[in-house]
């Protein structure tokens, strides 16, 4: 079972990513389970959300204390909050940032950091507004570039399926993504 | 047709495939999700139903009596403080034997003011006359919504199922929507026995005097006596259409156990997780899930737990002055057994307003329930800063 966390701030579809990725691992005839921090959300504030995946039934029904890896759709986050909370050592971190992995060197000590410019890439194909972009589905697809966990196909499978506006922007969005990710030059931190 | 969907749209699926013609409900965190989606379901004519909203709760469940009484199929949805707001008209749905069905969201009641699950909500409503289903996985949900209509239908009895809020409610999982050809064939069109006709006037709710009251409540429990029998027809038909099936009562791995976890609602996927561990260690270490509470499945429970040393019940409620309350009533339940039959009983409260319940609290209650001769009180809190 590999178990995922995502952050992110309220009105950049921090929760709708981790439900269009259990749809595209769904798709691809894995086992998902997609929960949001349980609690309440705000414009602007920090959002969390989980993903489990396991080609087994999944039995644990209880939050998510040690993911295997992050996805980070906001990089203000890193530092204001401490998003490597529980984060297995070596584990792998996705961040939403125009700057290099390298640029994060706190991070980037202990995991294996990869960075995609979602927010350019959102802001590009008009999604959400300059101010406020929708940066969910750019970083889906950099995700699939940067895991290997899924394909960029049934990310796009799951955009048709679940997104009810702007489809082919998304889509846009997040196959340029895909092929946008930087990844870090230094040698890998060995896995747990 | 398989969909990832949380466990309100499950709900919300499960009304619309059994073809409910009236929808009375009021929005309340962390059910809310529900009523969105059969309203967006009656107005884009998915489920021809009639949304009638209401300015409160107590007006939700009021709404739902009158509809049911004219023979329609109706259906609700609550949680926490809106359900103990429809306490007094759940009683005149249970007492006046309407067949209407609720999906509860298991939320914590304040103060303190609380958002997330533990099961006092329903469970203070135990003797309003509903039969109560408590479901572990978003499939059950949406399989117990629609044969949740059969059996009230059958009986005459509301039927209340329960999902955890959040565990349950917000959580995404793959689900399978059933053919709806297939569902019509397992749940046909509601045939009311009595009903308000302008064309064959009856009375409904009059007074009745000490000489007849006594009699509906009599026939009241005879249908609450009956629910076992029927459920477990009902679920037959359902595995041979569909292929799945669930129990009042479900005993995993507890074959030869000496020890027993006994679960309800979401717990039971993390118990099953822990035992599963449990047993490849070689101990002899079982659960049983409780799905239905009302009525109390007193002669499953015996049967599943005589002759076992030890018993550990999982309460995510609290009855303050007593205990756990699914412990306090499986103790009645076995107090009957022969003494060499009858199991030590370990009851815990945990998970208190939402508190997480992982593998690391279940494994604590596995382990004071080892490591106890005797019970030294009959709340056994875990996890609490006393």
């Amino acid at each position: 079972m590999r178990e995922l966390r995502l952050h992110g701030r309220g009105g950049q579809g921090t929760v709708i990513a981790s439900k269009l990725l259990a749809v595209a691992l769904f798709l691809e005839g894995r086992q998902v389970q997609s929960f949001p921090m349980f609690g309440v959300e705000r414009r602007g504030a920090p959002v969390t959300a989980f993903l489990r995946l396991d080609d087994a039934p999944i039995l644990l029904r209880c939050e998510i204390s040690a993911p295997d890896e992050l996805i980070v759709l906001d990089a203000t986050l890193v530092g204001a909050t401490d998003v490597t909370a529980g984060l297995k050592p070596g584990g792998d971190i996705l961040i939403n940032s125009p700057l290099s992995p390298e640029d994060f060197p706190l991070l980037s000590a202990r995991f294996r950091v990869s960075t995609v410019d979602a927010t350019g890439i959102a802001i590009r194909h008009g999604l959400g507004s300059p101010t406020q972009p929708i940066v969910n589905t750019a970083i889906l697809g950099a995700f699939s570039t940067d895991s290997g966990l899924v394909r960029l196909s049934t990310v796009v499978d799951a955009i048709r399926e679940e997104v009810p506006m702007q489809i082919e922007a998304n889509i846009a969005a997040a196959t340029e993504a895909s092929l946008a990710v930087r990844r870090m030059n230094a040698p890998e931190v060995a896995r747990a | 047709m398989k969909k990832v969907m949380v466990g309100n749209h499950a709900v919300a699926w499960g009304a619309q495939r059994a073809r409910v013609e009236v929808i009375a409900a009021y929005p309340i965190t962390p059910q809310t999700q529900i009523v969105e989606k059969l309203s967006e379901m009656c107005a884009d004519g998915t489920l021809p139903a009639r949304y009638i909203k209401v300015e409160s709760e107590h007006s939700a469940m009021a709404a739902c009596i009158g509809a049911s009484a004219t023979g329609a199929r109706t259906f609700t949805a609550s949680s926490s403080h809106g359900l103990v707001y429809m306490h007094e008209m759940l009683h005149w749905a249970g007492g006046g034997r309407l067949p209407i069905v609720m999906a509860d969201v298991n939320r914590a009641l304040g103060p303190g003011w609380n958002i997330w699950t533990d099961q006092n909500d329903s469970l203070s409503q135990r003797d309003t006359g509903w039969v109560q289903l408590y479901c572990e996985t978003n499939q059950e949900v949406l399989d117990t919504t629609i044969q949740a209509f059969r059996l009230a239908e059958m009986l005459d009895l509301p039927v209340m199922l329960m999902l955890d809020g959040f565990y349950l409610s917000h959580t995404a999982e793959a689900v399978d929507i059933p053919d709806q050809d297939v569902v019509d064939e397992f749940l046909p069109p509601r045939v009311s026995r009595h009903k308000l006709d302008v064309n064959d006037p009856h009375a409904f709710g009059a007074l009745v005097r000490p000489d007849s009251y006594m009699e509906m409540r009599w026939l009241q429990q005879e249908a609450m006596r009956q629910v076992p029998r029927v459920l477990e027809t009902i679920e037959a038909d359902w595995n041979r259409l569909f292929g799945r099936s669930y129990g009042a009562v479900e005993s995993y791995r507890a074959e030869d156990a000496d020890l027993l976890l006994v679960t309800t609602g979401t717990v039971t996927s993390t118990a099953r997780y822990v035992v599963d561990q449990r047993r490849a260690a070689g101990e002899k270490i079982g659960l049983v899930k409780i799905k239905m509470f009302r009525p109390f499945p007193t002669e499953q429970l015996r049967m599943a737990l005589a002759g076992v040393d030890k018993v550990a019940v999982l309460d995510r409620n609290i009855s303050p002055g007593h205990g756990g309350i699914f412990a306090e009533e499986l103790r009645s339940a076995l107090y009957d057994l022969p003494n060499e039959d009858r199991p030590q009983i370990y009851g815990f409260v945990l998970g208190l307003g939402g508190r997480d319940i992982t593998p690391a609290v279940i494994d604590e209650v596995i382990e004071r329930t080892k490591q106890g001769t005797e019970s030294e009180r009959e709340d056994l809190w875990v996890g609490v800063n006393s």
